[in-house]
């Protein structure tokens, strides 16, 4: 079924195009993913992340390019490829508006979809919903319920998850927890597709990502030195004598090297700064820094 | 991938039919909106026009309380099959739950045994109250033979089956879920009224009846009547007899041609969502 070129990779996609009334929303996107990746889409609102995604997911139409997801066109999907993805979708009302159903109600439901599906409350137990097990979806806080949402997504053990803005809402401590979540599924081998605006979450989880301002994608890296930051000029902060001092070079190293022989000791209020992946982005997506 | 990875990758059907039809019932019992309406609604209406229809007395020896009160049971079946399904179905659309379902490998009908199941449980449900209250107030017979269960059984496993999937086709046109009701509720009223649940049949202009013919409801009603009415009515109808066959007939054509309609028109995401 997979084999070719194509074969280790989880997602290709060549020249896709989508225009919503003649605006193009996707304008020409290349993306390899190869598989085991944790690959994150920054961009700012309405770059098209969310169309590219679900063109990906097999829920919208394309206008034109090539798509391959595990191997298959999303647009023919059919159960035996669907069994192996999982969703998490932008916008989520059918959890607050049919909130009828209890959290457990929700992950039994979901699990009964998918041919090979995890335990319902050890999935609720994962994403920190254990004491909430009982509570209607409806009366979950917004955080929770996007908790909620992301259990729903990996009930069905995807080879392939699809999250788009998962983290919404949630609070640091959930974050950190559902970064680890993802880091394990990661390590098993599961490949991870995931917008954000968080520039901290691309940074912490993302082996690579790519930015996309109007449809297009400007860069494609690692988050360490996307942009140029690994070997951008650095600035190099200390306390001297006289207060604090502070210099932007492209050899940090010799200078730390040469502060430290001046002060004879550790050098009070050392630090050494490359530009943020947020100053970079901001810089790539063209808005005042 | 061959049919047989298929089999093994898509979750078995029962199983999966099992669940949503337990998710369909909880929905549907948590939001007393839709128990009201289609629930206890016609339970009410049963309630005053009973009273008021008591006591008036229709050739065949049938109280006109006892024929309203046939009719009464098509009208509820119809209001749980198609008009609950033809409201819920574009309102789940536009939130996004038959979008969450279709991104997983549940095989697709699954959800509509699911919706049926869930249809016949309400409608058994109702059916008890309506035939516990009938008989108890307004001199509705129970069948007294085993015919006549029978008959009672085959009208609702295929009114239910029919309207149920009518409702399903129709809410392939229906742009969302806001406007759903404003649709579908005139839709089943106007089909009460001329398909002789209100009024007597017999004694619509001709044109009326012609119209409703073409409906499943005027066949679930005449089906009832065969049931709860004595035979002597019979030739009080406008064909002068029950015609049980073509009431068979009617409302299979009925579930077949709607099935062919909602495989075509059905959607799984909203129109803005594409
Ligand atoms: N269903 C639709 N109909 C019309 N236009 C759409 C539709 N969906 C998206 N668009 C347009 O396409 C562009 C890309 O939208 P998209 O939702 O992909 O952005 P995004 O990168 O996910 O943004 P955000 O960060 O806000 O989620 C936007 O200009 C949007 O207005
Ligand atoms: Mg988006």
């Amino acid at each position: 079924m997979s084999g070719g070129p194509a074969g280790d990779s989880a997602i290709v996609v060549s020249d896709l195009r989508k225009s919503y009334r003649g605006r193009p929303a996707v304008a020409g996107i290349d993306l390899v993913i190869p598989r085991g990746e944790v690959f994150s889409l920054l961009g700012p609102n309405g770059a098209g992340k969310t169309t590219t995604v679900e063109i990906l997911e097999g829920h919208r139409r394309r206008d034109s390019g090539d798509v391959r997801v595990l191997g298959v066109d999303p647009a023919l999907g059919r159960a035996a490829w669907k069994a192996r993805i999982g969703i998490v979708l932008q916008r989520s009302d059918d959890l607050t508006q049919a909130g009828a159903l209890t959290v457990r109600d929700w992950a039994r439901a979901m699990a009964a979809c998918f041919p090979n599906s995890r335990d319902p409350d050890e999935v609720i137990e994962l994403v920190g919903l254990a004491d909430r097990r009982n509570a209607r979806a409806a009366h979950l806080s917004g955080g929770q319920r996007r908790r909620l949402d992301v259990a729903l997504g990996i009930i069905g053990r995807p080879e392939l998850l699809f999250l788009d803005e998962p983290t919404t809402g949630f609070d640091p401590e959930a974050r950190r927890r559902f970064w680890d979540l993802i880091a394990d599924l990661a390590r098993s081998g599961t490949t991870i597709l995931l917008t954000t605006h968080y520039l901290e979450e691309a940074e912490h989880l993302a082996d690579r990502v790519a930015v996309i301002v109007d449809g297009r994608i400007m860069e494609v890296g690692p988050p360490q030195t996307l942009g140029g930051r690994a070997t951008a000029a650095a600035t190099v902060r200390w306390l001297s004598p006289d207060g604090p001092r502070s210099v932007q070079t492209c050899t940090p190293a010799a200078l730390v090297t040469d502060l430290a022989a001046r002060f004879g000791q550790d050098v009070p209020g050392l630090a050494v700064e490359r530009p943020s992946l947020e100053e970079v982005y901001l810089r790539m997506i063209g808005a005042p820094a | 991938m061959n049919a047989a990875a298929t089999l093994v990758r898509a979750p078995a059907l029962l199983a999966v039919t099992r669940a949503r039809a337990r998710v369909e019932f909880l929905v549907f019992i948590r939001e007393w909106i839709s128990v009201v309406f289609t629930f206890i609604f016609p339970v009410l209406l049963l309630i005053i026009l009973g009273s008021i229809f008591h006591g008036q007395r229709l050739p065949g020896d049938v109280d006109l309380a006892q024929y309203f009160v046939a009719g009464m049971i098509g009208a509820g079946l119809f209001g749980v099959s198609f008009q609950n399904v033809a409201i819920a179905i574009p309102i789940e659309r536009d939130i996004g739950t038959l979008k969450r379902l279709a991104g997983t490998p549940m095989p697709r009908s699954a959800y509509f045994l699911g919706k049926m199941l869930m249809v016949a449980f309400v409608a058994l449900a109702q059916n008890v109250l309506l035939l516990g209250i009938g008989s108890a107030f307004f001199g509705l017979d129970l069948p007294d033979t085993v015919g006549r269960w029978i008959t009672y059984l085959w009208v609702i496993v295929l009114g239910i089956a029919s309207c149920t999937m009518l409702g399903i086709a129709a809410s392939g046109f229906v742009r969302n879920g806001r406007t759903a009701p404003a649709i579908m509720s005139p839709i089943a009223i106007v089909l009460q009224f001329i398909s002789g649940v209100y009024f007597v049949f017999a004694t619509l202009p001709n044109w009326m009846q012609t119209v409703a013919a073409i409906f499943p409801l005027k066949w679930i009603a005449q089906g009832m009547r065969s049931v709860f009415l004595p035979d002597g009515y019979q030739a009080q109808e406008p064909a002068g007899s029950w015609e049980l066959d073509r009431v068979a007939l009617v409302l299979a054509a009925w579930c077949v041609l709607a099935f062919l309609v909602a495989v075509r028109t059905f959607r799984w995401r909203a129109r803005t969502d594409d």
